[in-house]
């Protein structure tokens, strides 16, 4: 009997050890991950290009809607609404299609990065206006009638008194959104970009092993994490002012 | 003007692909349901178990949250259904995006609800316990009832998101509308699929986007 038990064991004990063989072999090969690590590497850096285009055209279109929004024409800001609320009830991945095979049949022929570029504008600018616009509303009118009373205009007054206050009362949504942007980065890979998720999934077909996905999901943890991180702290600071 | 219309509003081919579209808004607003249901339940959950403050057990909480909320979803998918069948963990489509997002929501959930219960004050705490209240009484009669409301407003917006990211599921072969939309636009050689999908999406979504506008300035903090 003692005898079947250990022999039991050490069968299990030997699945075990081919279980975390299997595991290694198969999400941390360094063998694979050194073959194709020149391709994880560019697909990285067309992410990070990707992030340094569409977070600033993200902001500046925001910026934009909020803006005109806060001059409070009745009909320019149904106009917004409709155009915000449009953007948020509409998968980034379903426009960001959308505008990739649509334009051709419209006749007009785009590059996958302008097609992102176009998709994400579009979608992003929505969001941040939303946030931008709260932070502008946060801000009394008294300040804005000051303003204009020491003899700024109306330009300087929205620039140097009623934005910089605005963007600090509403930064935790900000940093949350622009997070959330740099994660849209990832739907490119769908129209044939090549950044990261998408270098990870040729490597992956080049290999026939899938430690080139995990090593991207790692990037992208190492990546994003720190924000993830600064975001909880901001929230919770916000949180406890209140 | 004519190149529009043939292009992107073909009546005939609206006509033909309609049924699968439909088919496809079944399935999304199916794996929609499921996602809102097992997220938002799970993320209360793991908010509740993380106010009890055991150590080793909240740092695990964090770690998993964190990862979470990192990661793209699409990459997520991504590995479930590509990645995971190598060591033997073989999901179908839907099991993985349903999986993947309800992850996704229960993690922001967690930490929405999470810094709801912070945000009630510790004298509020203390005051229930000192009537004799024991800790889950408190929590549950004094503290998550405060803690909720707040949290119904950042809640309702990250629900919209998440839910809307199905159309990812397409990714991973599940039958929702972009997947019909985007083969029936191969089969067709036409765009008006996915102008019937974008529909098919604003019809979904754009009530609740409204109804969480009128969340908002109903449970919305007042500053």
């Amino acid at each position: 009997m003692g005898g079947v038990a250990l022999r039991l064991e050490a069968l299990s004990r030997a699945r075990e050890a081919a279980d975390v063989e299997a595991l290694i072999y198969n999400f941390f090969n360094l063998e694979v991950l050194l073959k194709v690590h020149p391709l994880l590497l560019k697909g990285f850096w067309m992410t990070i290009q990707l992030c340094i285009l569409v977070v600033p055209l993200g902001i500046a279109g925001g910026l934009v809607v909020a803006v005109a929004y806060s001059f409070h024409v009745r009909w320019l800001n149904w106009l917004l609404i409709a155009y915000v609320d449009f953007f948020r009830s509409f998968p980034p991945l379903v426009l960001l299609i959308l505008v990739f095979y649509g334009l051709p049949f419209l006749g007009i022929e785009v590059p996958s990065l302008i097609a992102v570029l176009i998709a994400f504008l579009l979608n992003t600018a929505s969001y941040y206006g939303e946030i931008f616009r709260a932070g502008i509303e946060s801000i009394g009118r008294g300040q804005r009638e000051a303003a204009r009373s020491t003899g700024l205009n109306g330009i300087q007054t929205m620039v140097f008194v009623v934005l910089p206050q605005a963007v600090r009362n509403v930064l935790p949504d900000l940093i949350s959104n622009t997070l959330e942007v740099m994660k849209f980065t990832a739907l490119a890979s769908v129209v044939a970009l090549p950044e990261l998720l998408r270098m990870g999934r040729v490597a992956q077909g080049l290999t026939y092993n899938p430690t080139p996905l995990i090593a991207v999901a790692l990037i992208y943890l190492a990546l994003l994490w720190p924000i993830v991180r600064l975001l909880s702290r901001l929230e919770r600071r916000t949180m406890a002012k209140r | 003007m004519n190149r529009i219309a043939e292009n992107f509003f073909d009546l005939e081919v609206m006509a033909k692909y309609l049924p699968s579209i439909l088919d496809g808004v079944l399935v999304t607003i199916q794996l929609a349901i499921l996602i809102v249901l097992s997220g938002l339940a799970l993320g209360f959950v793991l908010a509740v178990v993380r106010a009890f403050q055991i150590r080793a057990v909240n740092w695990l909480i964090v770690l998993v949250v964190d990862a979470f909320r990192a990661l793209p979803p699409i990459v997520i998918m991504i590995v479930f259904y590509f990645a995971l069948p190598f060591v033997g963990i073989s999901m179908s489509g839907f099991v993985v995006a349903w999986l993947s997002l309800t992850l996704v929501l229960a993690s922001f959930a967690e930490e929405i609800f999470w810094t709801g219960i912070l945000s009630v004050d510790r004298g509020q705490w203390e005051a229930a316990r000192s009537t004799g209240l024991g800790f889950l009484q408190t929590l549950r009669d004094v503290v998550l009832p405060q803690a909720v409301r707040l949290t119904i407003p950042p809640l309702t917006n990250r629900t919209i998101v998440i839910t809307k990211s199905t159309a990812i599921a397409s990714v991973v072969a599940v039958p929702e509308i972009l997947t019909q939309a985007s083969a029936a636009q191969a089969f067709s050689a036409n765009t008006t699929p996915l102008m019937m999908a974008a529909v098919a999406y604003l019809v979904i979504f754009l009530p609740l986007v409204v109804l969480s506008r009128w969340v908002e300035s109903r449970f919305g903090w007042k500053r």
